[in-house]
């Protein structure tokens, strides 16, 4: 286990070449002087360097390996968008600058907000979220605001049992009481059922498209009919949107409200390497409700506008987070309509390849074809006394990052598989292969799995102790009451 | 409680009627699948509950599950000793480890759940 860099300071060291002040210092009178050491560790700059170095070298990451994590759509991020947003013009820029200093960057996010608008078919994009379930909150707040206008008080969203588990959260956030709407026999929602569950207290039914089981529904026409006719609004979770660029506009198809993850479908990073970007789309009706500022355009010069009075507010100090957007921006001007099209199709060609590579190892609930993911199950291996989570430990061992499990909640023993459409034949048939050979190994010897992962830098971690009692002060600190 | 006179839920709960009081849990089966719990939420006692509506949650390391009411009635006691030490429940799922105590408006509805050899049964089902 790699020692906090708390542990690894040493009192008097220091790698800051920030000279001594000679300024006169000046009593604020208002201020209140810090009492002691603020407990920044004290480290020179090469230990510091190499205590980063040491803890990215444990680390695995798309630029180690293949990483299929299920509905994370880990795709590589170019290296000409880390480029790009690192042009000075652009990481210089502070938020308070004045307009005029910063048309380039109001262009730039002008751009964006537009390509997304085509992408989806909305009429509207707000940039502002930062994050998929950010803007799953924002769309939820821009339904509420819509009602409240309307003058309805509606109460209930519809959230089907393959949608992202962030949905149902969002929903009750926002004060509306989700509902739970079951899938049929084929992992897709029953227009039936819809149609008896879809009535005057229906605010929105939310829609993770494809689903989470990595299906399109198929009635996708239907159901839109059947939520606009009870007076609700559609909003799609646009996280799967890596299946559809280019193949279907979620807003010609009738979807009022959306977010697309810039951190997944456009190829900027995710997590430690993020941050993330949750851009919000909406349908004419519900322009007016995006959060300000909006930029605008006229006379060929961009400004930062405020006074919008249908405007559900700020939903994020300044712009969102900016230099993400120059790194989606650059994406999608360097692939292009027609790049993101084949990207779309790359990503469900991949995934339909390695469903069959997996299919006869492992259960495939919902055989037939699937979009850009799809979901197995490790419940053909209980009987030999192996679990889902044991297989994906083994993952590990073969230097391979496991695939998302035990999601969707409908599937037993899940394990939800994403290759995307950047890895090419030969790195999926590596993947199947390593999942044939752990099946095999479940059969023959089920005790290498339990003990899985013996490569690693750590073994199996004791979770359910980390999340009974977890230790959140590094060693030595003095905790504060109530955070250990 | 004798397990054999209990009934039992497709959600893999148990409930045994005591005089009127249903105390209820979930199975052997459902705290195995489960693994190790790690938080539960639970009403307050007083409040009134709908036979099948969501009563509260049990969130374990892989997964969270849902917990729903078999019966209709009236919350009269929380195990708080769960809720403080959720490990319990994988110790001994069936005795101290159960959930909720609930005073039924409508003892008939335990027969619209699954016996102790129906639930044998479908738990049989659910191996293949």
């Amino acid at each position: 286990m790699s020692t906090t860099i708390f542990e690894k300071g040493t009192a008097g060291k220091s790698g800051s070449f920030i000279s001594a002040n000679d300024c006169p210092v000046e009593d604020l009178g208002f201020a209140r002087p810090r009492g002691g050491e603020i407990g920044l560790p004290r480290i020179g700059e090469q230990d510091l360097i190499r205590h980063f170095v040491e803890l990215a070298s444990k680390n695995y990451h798309i630029d180690k390996g293949m990483y299929p994590l299920g509905s994370c759509t880990m795709k590589y991020n170019p290296v000409i968008n880390e480029e790009v947003a690192g042009l000075g013009g652009f990481t210089g820029l502070h938020p308070l600058q004045s307009e005029e200093d910063v048309q380039g960057a109001l262009e730039l996010m002008y751009e964006l907000e537009s390509d997304l608008c085509e992408i989806c078919g909305m009429s509207a994009f707000s940039l502002q979220p930062v994050a998929g379930a950010h803007g799953e909150l924002t769309g939820m707040m821009i339904a509420r605001d819509w009602f409240r206008r309307m003058g309805e008080n509606r109460k209930t969203v519809l959230v089907p049992d393959s949608a992202h588990g962030t949905n149902p959260a969002s929903v009750v956030i926002c004060g509306f009481t989700p509902k739970t709407i079951p899938s049929n026999e084929a992992g897709l929602i029953d227009p039936e059922v819809l149609e008896r569950e879809a009535g005057g207290d229906t605010a929105v039914l939310m829609l993770t498209l494809p689903n989470t089981l990595g299906l399109f529904e198929r009635d996708i026409e239907r159901i839109i009919r059947i939520v606009h006719d009870a007076g609700a609004l559609i909003y799609m979770d646009g996280a799967n949107m890596n299946a559809l660029l280019g193949i279907v506009r979620p807003g010609a198809i009738g979807v009022d409200i959306m977010h697309v993850n810039l951190h997944k479908t456009f190829s900027t990073p995710h997590g430690g390497g993020g941050p993330g970007s949750g851009p919000i789309g909406v349908r004419e009706h519900l322009a007016g409700l995006l959060p300000v500022p909006r930029i605008v355009k006229e006379n060929g010069r961009f400004s930062l506008k405020e006074d919008i009075g249908e405007s559900i507010g700020r939903v994020h100090p300044w712009f969102g987070n900016f230099n993400v957007f120059v790194k989606a921006y650059a994406y999608i001007k360097a692939l292009g309509g027609e790049g993101l099209r084949e990207a779309s199709e790359n990503a469900i060609i991949n995934a339909n390849y390695l469903m069959k590579k997996v299919e006869p190892h492992y259960d495939i609930k919902y055989p037939g074809r699937c979009m850009h993911e799809f979901v197995a199950s490790g419940r053909n291996l209980k009987k030999f006394g192996v679990k889902t989570v044991d297989v994906a430990k083994r993952l590990l061992d073969y230097g391979l990052h496991a695939p998302t499990v035990y999601f969707p909640l409908i599937v037993e023993e899940a394990l939800m598989i994403e290759p995307v459409e950047t890895e090419k034949k030969e790195t999926l048939d590596h993947f199947a292969d390593v999942m044939a050979a752990i099946a095999k190994e479940a059969e023959e010897d089920p005790e290498i799995l339990h003990e899985a992962p013996v490569t690693t830098p750590v073994r199996r971690l004791d979770e359910a102790s980390a999340a009974r009692s977890p230790e959140l002060c590094w060693p030595g600190e003095e905790c504060m009451p109530g955070e250990a | 409680m004798v397990p054999e006179e209990c009934t039992y839920t497709k959600e893999h709960e148990w409930v045994c009627n005591e005089g009127g009081v249903a105390v209820i849990g979930i199975s052997e089966y459902a705290a195995v699948e489960l693994g190790d719990i790690v938080y539960i939420e639970l009403p307050e006692s007083g409040s009134n509950v709908k036979q099948m509506d969501p009563i509260g949650t049990i969130e374990a390391v892989k997964t969270v599950a849902e917990l729903f009411s078999p019966v209709s009635g009236e919350i009269i006691e929380v195990n708080e000793a769960i809720i403080e030490h959720p490990e319990i429940v994988n110790r001994d799922p069936f005795e101290e480890g159960w959930f909720i105590k609930i005073r039924m408006s409508d003892p008939g509805e335990l027969d619209n759940l699954f016996s102790f050899e129906e639930y044998s049964e479908f738990l049989g089902e659910q191996e293949d």
